[in-house]
């Protein structure tokens, strides 16, 4: 099991360095000059232009770039000199000129919201889609099944952004079941109880998609996993039917589903752009779409390079989980 | 006294295409300690009987008819008429059953010991402790090597002839008075079958046990059974000792199997006969004898009555049954 951790850990890394190496080759060779997008719309003064280049290190040749950028990773960075000394520490991912703050703080910032975005809506999408799924499949044919078919089917064919729209316009507005979102991200340590009213909208939006997806994959695990042999040795060995399924039959059904919700949870955290854009919440996902509508390179780097780290990291989670959960894969 | 006593038992799967009458009428019985061997092709209805007797059909998807008294260990019960939660009571406890494939019968995420243990829990009220002892008592009794320290490994870890002896020890945790084996060495390798089934015959003489053996093989039922039931298109067709059967079978059925496999005391020179054509359909069964399309000696009955009459069950010898109209009444 040690090996197998480490071995997965090294190539994990060495899929990082490839994910930074690649993006920053798209970075380096884009028909943009970093330079000039650093002072605004309307700027010509060659001389800002060319101050900036030299500031953030964008004269040096690529290799050396790219290394300082590792560097930064590790070791902190800074940037100009003297009185217009910037200094953004370890991990740096770099300098936003536009938004003239280090690309870490805004990240720093922006991770909490779409980490509370994103653990909410999964809570409630296993909650329901499994919750639902395994309903339709005991009771087949019924009309639990009947009602859950017609759920996965809204679900599955309504896109996020409309969802939201929807539920904003009804729940708040028409109903006032929920008072009007003001606007502003409550962190959960500062008051818990409006963190939560102001992101019950965005989590139920998103939950609403994946549980469709996760109710018809639960069903479906579920009633493969009933007629598997061992249940019928299950059942001929006189256990009780709420055993055999809460014991016998979920435990293999729901093993694929720990895989799927650790690979959503991870697209997750890289950004819900289209609920955060929705709902007006100053996520990931809000930070790379104003960063790419601004050509903002440092932050669309970072953000970037943070997704593929969540990805990776959740899939060695993964991994290293379903080998807790199935004997089988241990050996390999 | 007899141990099960089946009457009358009709299973039939009401399909789209029509009613699959899967098993028609069977009746037999079986004594304390004795081997009852089912025999026929894939679709005859011999798996299809037992799961009946266990419960293990489902009563949305088919209509279960007949009774089947068992002497359980408190009393006479009707495994067919009992509601099927009380007869969760008796399964695994009283009427054990092993599967065909010892490879998916076994859960995969569970270590070998906490499935038996499970097992012996379910219908005792002891500590865990002596369920573990009685466990690791069981594997040693079918012979795997280190029984305690395999009591934590994982079915994966071993091979097939292992997992089936695993799957006995899980059986015979509680002492039932009857095991059902469904064909219980079909996926194994030919060696290790012949392991098995003397694994298998022992602990039935040690345990004083009584044993339903399905299988299509006639090598196994000659070597481990007492009476023998051959079924074809969910009826029984022959029925008797089997040396009887053996020595003189009655159905041409019964004649076609037995001339089907090699045999030690024939000249090796001889050619092994194949019985011609196919296992009708359930849905459209043939007029008459079910067997009269595939039947070599159709020709010795006056008349056309093979195909326009089902002949019955009737008895031909001592205990020696066969529905079949040569030789009827002589």
């Amino acid at each position: 099991m040690f090996a197998y951790i480490s071995r997965r850990l090294a190539v994990s890394l060495l899929i990082l360095l490839t994910v930074s190496f690649a993006v920053y080759v798209i970075f380096a060779f884009l028909p943009f000059d970093p330079a000039s997008l650093t002072c605004g719309k309307n700027c010509n003064d060659p001389g800002i232009i060319e101050a900036n280049r030299r500031r953030l290190g964008y004269d040096l040749p690529f290799f050396t770039q790219y290394f300082l950028f590792l560097k930064g990773l590790f070791f902190g960075r800074t940037f100009g000199e003297g009185a217009a000394l910037i200094n953004c520490p370890a991990p740096s991912l770099g300098y936003s000129f536009q938004q003239h703050a280090c690309v870490t703080n805004l990240i720093g910032e922006a991770l909490p919201v779409t980490f509370s975005l994103a653990i909410g809506a999964i809570v409630m999408w296993l909650a329901l889609g499994i919750g639902l799924g395994i309903l339709a499949a005991r009771f087949r044919g019924r009309i639990v099944d009947q009602l859950s078919t017609i759920f996965v089917l809204i679900g599955t064919s309504l896109p996020t952004f409309l969802t939201g729209l929807l539920l904003m316009v009804f729940v708040v507005i028409r109903w006032h079941l929920i008072p009007f979102p003001s606007g502003n991200y409550t962190p959960f340590l500062e008051n818990p109880f409006e963190w939560a009213q102001i992101l019950f909208l965005p989590w139920l939006t998103l939950a609403f998609a994946y549980a469709a997806l996760y109710t018809r994959f639960v069903r479906s695990s579920v009633i493969d996993t009933s007629n598997e042999d061992y249940i019928r040795t299950a059942r001929a060995k006189g256990l009780t039917e709420s055993v055999i399924l809460g014991k016998h039959t979920l435990r293999a059904a729901l093993a694929p589903i720990a895989t799927m919700a650790g690979l959503d949870f991870a697209g997750l955290l890289g950004g819900a752009i289209l609920t955060e854009s929705v709902f007006n919440l100053p996520g990931l996902g809000r930070l790379a779409i104003s960063a790419v509508v601004k050509y903002d390179l440092p932050i669309i780097v970072a953000t970037t390079l943070l997704a593929a780290f969540i990805v990776v990291v959740m899939n060695l989670v993964v991994d290293i989980l379903y080998a807790y959960i199935d004997p089988r894969v241990r050996v390999a | 006294m007899t141990l099960l006593k089946v009457e009358n038992l009709s299973v039939d799967f009401p399909t789209p295409d029509g009613l699959v009458a899967a098993v028609h009428e069977t009746s037999f019985e079986i004594n304390p300690g004795e081997t009852l061997a089912i025999v026929g092709e894939s679709g005859s209805g011999k798996t299809v009987t037992n799961l009946a007797l266990m419960g293990l059909i489902p009563t949305r998807t088919a209509n279960v008819s007949g009774s089947a008294i068992f002497e359980s260990h408190d009393g006479q019960i009707d495994l067919l008429g009992i509601d099927r939660n009380d007869l969760r009571k008796y399964r695994g406890r009283d009427i054990a059953m092993i599967f065909q494939d010892p490879m998916s019968s076994l859960h995969p995420f569970y270590t070998i010991g906490d499935q038996i243990i499970e097992a012996h829990q379910i219908h005792n009220k002891v500590d865990i402790k002596v369920s573990r002892a009685r466990a690791v008592e069981l594997l040693e009794m079918v012979g795997i090597q280190g029984a305690d320290t395999r009591m934590k490994s994982f079915p994966h870890q071993f091979s097939g002839g292992m997992r089936q002896r695993v799957m006995i020890a899980m059986a015979l945790v509680n002492n039932p008075s009857l095991l059902i084996a469904d064909e219980p060495t079909t996926a194994l390798d030919v060696t290790v079958q012949a392991q098995i089934m003397k694994l298998l015959s022992d602990l039935q003489k040690d345990l004083k046990m009584a044993m339903i053996l399905i299988t299509h093989d006639m090598g196994v039922v000659a070597g481990a059974a007492d009476r023998v039931n051959v079924m074809y298109a969910g009826r029984i067709v022959e029925s008797a000792n089997v040396r009887d059967l053996y020595a003189n079978p009655l159905m041409p059925y019964t004649q076609g199997l037995l001339t089907s496999v090699p045999r030690m005391d024939r000249p090796h020179t001889e050619r092994l006969t194949a019985i011609p054509g196919q296992p009708p359909s359930m849905i459209a069964l043939p007029l008459g004898c079910s067997f009269n399309p595939r039947c070599t000696r159709k020709s010795e009955v006056a008349g056309s009555r093979c195909q326009t009459q089902m002949p019955e069950l009737t008895l031909r010898g001592h205990e020696h049954f066969a529905r079949c109209f040569i030789g009827e009444g002589s």
